[in-house]
């Protein structure tokens, strides 16, 4: 498994248990969700870009 | 359903009756066992769906389970490790994961394998909070 696969599952692991964990309806659970992967994702491209021009 | 003053009553007679740990207990030793017990059948189902794969996917990357505790970062990772309960027991019993890091995606499964057992403490936090009535 490489780098960014292994960090799409880790996203959706720990993205569910947030947003069931941490919300209390089912459609606030479901966009907290969403919204913890995409900020997981979203980072993680966001840092490799950084450490891509760092190391340039 | 409208709610009456009865019905709030029992209902929270019924949260205060019997041994309120247990869906804590529970959900620590087998991830997602406390929402079931509470009869949330799918929160429980994705809840373990999800710690489970995340613990299987560190033991299939050669995860290291922490052992013993000789340095605080060791300290930590133990920590870590047994808040998957039982599937860590499991695991070091049949002598699943590896004890020194030897490949680049062992590191990651490492980690895979420590976050696990976090996830699974707040989850079986959530339950003990829906038990207790905290959370709806």
């Amino acid at each position: 498994m490489t780098h960014f696969p292994a960090v799409l599952l880790f996203a959706l692991f720990a993205s569910v248990v947030f947003g069931i964990t941490q919300r209390e309806t089912p459609m606030q659970m479901l966009r907290y969700g969403i919204y913890c992967f995409a900020l997981f994702t979203g980072s993680v491209v966001a840092l490799s870009w950084v450490m891509f021009l760092i190391a340039r | 359903m409208a709610t009456t003053p009865n019905n709030t009553a029992s209902a929270q007679k019924e949260s205060k009756e019997g041994f309120v740990y247990l869906p804590l207990i529970a959900g620590w030793l087998v991830p997602g066992a406390g929402h079931f017990l509470l009869r949330k059948w799918g929160r429980g189902a994705l809840l373990s769906a999800s710690i489970m794969g995340m613990f299987a996917i560190g033991i299939a990357m050669q995860g290291k389970l922490y052992a013993g505790a000789h340095d605080i970062l060791e300290v930590l990772g133990l920590a870590g490790d047994l808040g998957n309960g039982l599937l860590y027991v499991v695991s070091q019993l049949l002598g699943l994961g590896a004890d020194q890091v030897r490949v680049t995606t062992a590191d990651y499964g490492k980690v895979f394998i420590v976050v696990a057992g976090l996830l699974n403490v707040i989850a079986a936090v959530d339950a003990h909070n829906l038990r207790t009535g905290r959370k709806a």
